[in-house]
């Protein structure tokens, strides 16, 4: 009886002492959240549902500056070429990263140099990289254009930057060089994941490289390949960095990324309340995306 | 078996000529705009002022810009040096929580660090500028700094109450039996047990913060707090016309330092990560 009793009161102590240790440890990682994070969305929430300038009183306007965004040609056009740059970027990460995984995966002498040399530009920060490629980009400064016409490129200026598309085209070469590595090592530890005996059940059964590639990596990689999908159309759709260092939106604003056009709204024009709109439009068809990526992935990893 | 092993050596000679080949050219191809960084920083005409071939010119030019490198130099430090601690700080104590009490709020703690992950960064900082300003952190390093620890939180957290987990709980019930207060023996016993984990949140959180662009550049207004990435990206659009390209790389090779120093020291977590997944080949 008294055993018992004595046990039970123990762990009610015990409860009590978990509860205010657990409170007491987790207190500023909860404060953090609740300053940095809980209040700031409620805020952009609200700001979005306001006439907000950068100096003076906010007054409530409704869906007003919604209703704004289907007239801002600027963020319009911005979507179209978010969209197309969010797809080609996470169709080539797929690619190339998946293929110098493939290349860098088994033990070999040496292959730790090479898997350093492909994560190494990961280190360097993306507005560096930017400015870095700037200056590969410049036709006097940089030795690219000269380098190409070397190697049999048409003779005559190579405009880099020139038009939108060819910007598209070599702010992506410089994303690939930023990115791949970082792909590479999340496509390694899938890779690794997969057991030994798995492959050597196919080399038994007598398939060839490319089947077990197709038929036995590719459906295993499935969890790694909806992590890239989701980091790299996660990523695309938020550029900022290349275009805003690179282009600066040019020519003609042919290169402005949503997230450039949020900040412009914000921070050129002031208009905080439709920036914060735009902000809090951005985050739902992230979250729809995200969802459906998951969702379409989870579905069919059911079915055998 | 030994016929099998022979015939997997004869096909990786095979193999091996195509892998060194494809990956040396790749290998080239990712190093060139590093080197030719550094290179251009010390070599032509603005980097030795027209005499001989290299100079520290553009460093020069550089130093001068501004309020000179030295001061974005020291704000990076400062943005970054607050980030780090104060993740660690956070993480440590709220990794341990997760992994050893239960206690309210625990759930709502654990989703709320989700969250961060699926928000957008640019989505939560137009308010967060109105509300540094609120509180009057708006153009100050340590507003940025605690903005870039939220940032953090969900890696560092879940890093931190994994490698809670993995400790033993007996660790900390022989240090209570030797008469050690709770937190006395967390800090003796189990701060060594996730030493591995709380070195891959530091730099981890060292690269992202030093590395950081939109956050610094929303929140600081004046030249003069502007952290190393904010002024080199001023430094270029100073002067369109023509910008000064040799004093830019200069700035990339100064900002890159540190990071890749950090990289190749991190680079022993990651082949650790490698090596606890099955080696094969």
């Amino acid at each position: 009886m008294t055993a018992t009793a004595t046990s039970r009161a123990r762990s009610a102590a015990w409860k009590r002492r978990q509860r205010r240790l657990g409170l007491t440890y987790s207190s500023p990682a909860m404060a953090f959240v609740a300053v940095f994070f809980i209040i700031p969305l409620c805020l952009a929430a609200w700001m979005s549902l306001n006439d907000w300038p950068l100096i003076g009183t906010p007054t409530f306007n409704g869906g007003a500056n919604y209703l704004a965004i289907g007239q801002n040609q600027l963020f319009l056009q911005s979507i179209l070429f978010t969209v197309k740059w969010a797809v080609v970027t996470t169709v080539l990460f797929l690619f190339v990263a998946l293929g110098i995984a493939l290349l860098v995966q088994n033990a070999r002498p040496g292959v730790g140099f090479f898997r350093t040399a492909f994560l190494l530009p990961a280190a360097v920060g993306l507005a560096s990289c930017s400015l870095l490629f700037l200056g590969l980009y410049d036709n006097d400064f940089g030795p690219l254009d000269d380098l190409m016409h070397a190697l049999g490129w048409p003779a005559g200026r190579i405009g880099f930057l020139d038009t939108g598309d060819a910007a598209f085209t070599w702010v992506m070469v410089m994303v690939m060089w930023r990115f791949a590595g970082f792909n590479m090592i999340i496509f390694l530890t899938g890779l690794q994941a997969i057991p030994t005996e798995v492959y050597e059940a196919t080399r038994t059964d007598g398939a060839n490289w490319w089947q077990t590639l197709r038929y036995v990596t590719l459906p295993m990689l499935r969890p790694t390949i909806l992590l890239i999908l989701v980091l790299s159309v996660t990523g695309g759709l938020l550029a900022f960095e290349p275009f805003y260092v690179i282009t600066q939106g040019g020519p003609n604003n042919s290169t402005v990324t949503m997230v450039m056009s949020m900040f412009r709204e914000a921070f050129t024009l002031f208009h905080l309340g439709n920036a914060a709109a735009i902000a809090i439009t951005l985050m739902i068809v992230l979250v729809i995306v995200n969802a459906l990526q998951f969702f379409f992935f989870r579905e069919r990893e059911e079915r055998p | 078996m030994s016929q099998h092993v022979g015939s997997m050596r004869l096909r990786r000679r095979a193999t091996g000529a195509g892998f060194y080949s494809t990956s040396s050219v790749l290998a080239v191809l990712f190093l060139a705009p590093l080197v030719w960084s550094l290179v251009s920083s010390f070599t032509g005409d603005r980097a030795s002022d027209g005499h001989g071939p290299v100079g520290v010119a553009n460093y020069q030019r550089l130093f001068a810009y501004g309020e000179g490198v030295a001061t974005y130099l020291l704000n990076s430090a400062v943005v970054s040096t607050i980030t780090v601690a104060g993740t660690l700080f956070v993480t440590v104590l709220a990794g341990y929580a997760l992994a050893r009490f239960q206690f309210p709020g625990k759930n709502i703690l654990f989703m709320a660090t989700l969250a961060i992950l699926m928000i957008p960064h640019p989505t939560i900082l137009v308010p967060l500028y109105t509300l540094l300003k609120a509180i009057g952190l708006q153009n100050n390093l340590v507003g940025v700094a605690l903005v870039l620890i939220m940032f953090q939180l969900p890696f560092g957290l879940f890093m931190m109450r994994n490698a809670f987990e993995s400790v033993p709980r007996e660790f900390e019930e022989a240090a209570l039996l030797d008469g050690l207060s709770n937190f006395g023996s967390l800090r003796r016993v189990l701060l060594r047990a996730v030493t591995p984990a709380m070195v891959t949140v530091g730099m981890f959180s060292f690269l992202a913060s030093w590395n950081e662009f939109l956050a610094p550049l929303i929140f600081l207004s004046d030249s003069s707090k502007f952290t190393l990435p904010i002024a080199l990206v001023a430094f270029r659009s100073s002067n369109f016309d023509s910008v000064d390209f040799g004093a830019l790389q200069a700035g990339i090779v100064i900002s890159a330092i540190p990071c890749l120093i950090i990289f190749t020291l991190l680079q022993r977590h990651y082949v650790r990560g490698f090596a606890s997944g099955a080696l094969r080949g």
